[in-house]
């Protein structure tokens, strides 16, 4: 009963029912693609992705350093301008070349991945940047996304629900494709779908996503918000309809439970949304397991 | 005027040609074998037909009203699908989506027939269970399924009868051949089994070293001929 009463008292604060909001919509978001990302064994562009915007963070407050001086902090919305394109280019880039490059796609994903992550921690401890501002804080933050979330600005609220909205319609619109190109490229390609169009669009959703998940879960634990979902859902469910909606509602699920508990118990909100998910995931398996051995 | 004609192709990979020469054509209602050892180019030649990859000369040609859009395609299984969450039906009408263009959603007739190419196949019943927890045969028959719903004129099959049993594999022939005979449907069939193709098909391409492409009762005839060679030489 005191729990439930501290919760109500934090819930009075708009700080919090912004990371509520933000925390639910970008859990819906990241559930959508899991199961396809999961499928065509892309489960690690979410992690690659999630560290090309990182440095892609990096690069954009070393311009604005350089720019206006020694600006300490720079406005987000700023900061999506160079990001949001960056990441972008690497998931097209990413999907693109997973079937007939030099390089294979896991390794592709790998090397962009830790290479991005390195070249931004560098970049972030040259001597340019402000050494006022607590490198490694921002560093871990933007890795785990500990304390972000919970200093979201108004406009950054509104920019998150415009970006789910329009990423939700474009999943149902363009859902059907989806599924067929996931299920089979080749197949698709020969009959008249445009399986490259439609992987660039995936593409650019991924990164779309991941851009917007950066604030909640931090670019270490991006993966997790993504794939975890798909993967519970398909322990239980046989049909593809059924494993998106049961991934999107566990998403929300998770993340809601995620955000309450750690506002409760003063984790970090990242790891503890992760950590619901983890939970969840053993719960699924437990009961797929058990359904299937009454099967046999 | 054939359904599809094949003019000097050369197939290949990266500049390096795996196979030169290849001149056939179909009519409409024929059921053509494409036999070669492995790595002689059969799926390569027809992911080329399907337009996935260009020849590297020659030409692909469709004739009589057939669209390269219009040909139903029986894929070998991929990783991808042994562990993809879906079910029959959605299986099934995804068959239709070449033809949806920017359309969202499957219409209703395009889902009636969808139930009834389940139906000419024979998996009614399987068609709320998942893919993954079919047998492989049931499988083949899905997919079969779902190759109808793209096509009512030509199917491309590759390898239809890999991995499955004989009894599942006899079938699975007899399925094919009726939609030939029955259904009018044009078969273009990879294969490993010359007896069944010998058996079945009315025309046979034999890819290699030497191409030949001809009826079955050439093919036949030319078999004979070598065999009398060889046991003239012994």
């Amino acid at each position: 009963m005191e729990k439930l009463d501290t919760l109500a008292y934090y819930l009075q604060f708009s700080q919090v029912r912004y990371a509520l909001i933000v925390g639910v919509l970008v859990a819906l978001c990241s559930s959508l693609l899991g199961v396809t990302l999961v499928l065509k064994r892309f489960s690690f562009i979410g992690d690659g992705l999630s560290h090309v915007a990182f440095g892609a963070m990096a690069v954009s407050s070393i311009a604005g350093a350089l720019v206006s001086g020694l600006q300490p902090y720079i406005d987000a919305s700023n900061d999506m301008l160079i990001v949001m394109p960056i990441t972008i280019i690497s998931a097209v880039l990413l999907l693109r070349t997973g079937k007939n490059a030099k390089v294979k796609g896991d390794a592709a994903v790998a090397m962009i991945s830790v290479g991005a992550l390195a070249v931004g921690y560098l970049l972030m401890n040259l001597d340019i940047f402000p050494k006022s501002a607590n490198i490694s804080g921002d560093v871990c933050s933007t890795l785990f996304g500990s304390l972000s979330i919970l200093t979201l600005s108004r406009s950054e609220v509104d920019f998150c629900i415009i970006i789910s909205i329009v990423v939700v319609a474009v999943f149902l619109f363009f859902y059907n494709k989806i599924f067929s190109v996931t299920f089979d490229e080749d197949f698709s390609t020969a009959t008249g779908t445009k399986a490259i169009v439609y992987n660039l669009l995936i593409a650019v959703i991924i990164a779309v996503i991941i851009v917007i998940s950066m604030n909640l879960v931090g670019s270490l634990l991006i993966s997790a918000l993504i794939i975890f979902p798909a993967l519970s859902a398909m322990r239980l469910l046989k049909s593809f309809k059924a494993v998106t909606i049961c991934s999107a509602c566990l998403s929300v699920f998770c993340a809601a439970l995620g955000i309450l508990a750690s506002i409760l118990f003063s984790t970090p909100v990242g790891a503890t949304i992760v950590a619901v998910n983890i939970a969840a995931f053993a719960v699924f398996s437990l009961i797929g397991a058990v359904k299937g051995g009454f099967k046999r | 005027m054939p359904q599809l004609i094949c003019k000097d192709l050369t197939l290949g990979y990266e500049g390096q040609e795996i196979l030169s020469g290849v001149d056939f054509s179909v009519n409409s209602g024929d059921y053509l074998c494409i036999l070669g050892e492995n790595g002689s180019g059969k799926t390569t030649l027809m992911k080329t037909i399907l337009g996935l990859r260009k020849p590297m000369r020659g030409s692909i040609v469709t004739g009589e009203g057939l669209s390269r859009r219009e040909i139903g395609y029986l894929p070998q299984q991929s990783e991808i699908q042994k562990d993809f969450p879906a079910s029959v039906r959605e299986i099934v009408v995804s068959g239709f989506q070449g033809q949806c263009g920017l359309r969202p959603f499957y219409n209703r007739e395009e889902k009636r027939q969808a139930e009834k190419n389940m139906e000419l196949m024979g998996i009614s019943h399987l068609k709320k269970r998942c893919y993954r927890e079919l047998s492989g045969g049931q499988q083949q028959r899905v997919l079969l399924a779902r190759a109808l719903c793209a096509t009512q004129k030509m199917l491309l099959l590759d390898e239809p009868v890999a991995g499955l049993d004989p009894k599942v594999t006899e079938e699975m022939y007899q399925l094919i051949g009726s939609l030939n005979k029955e259904h009018g449907i044009t078969v273009v069939m990879i294969s490993h089994d010359i007896e069944a193709a010998l058996h079945y098909a009315t025309h046979v391409l034999h890819i290699g070293k030497k191409i030949f492409f001809g009826t079955t009762a050439q093919y036949t005839e030319r078999l004979r001929a070598r065999e009398g060679d060889s046991y003239g030489k012994a």
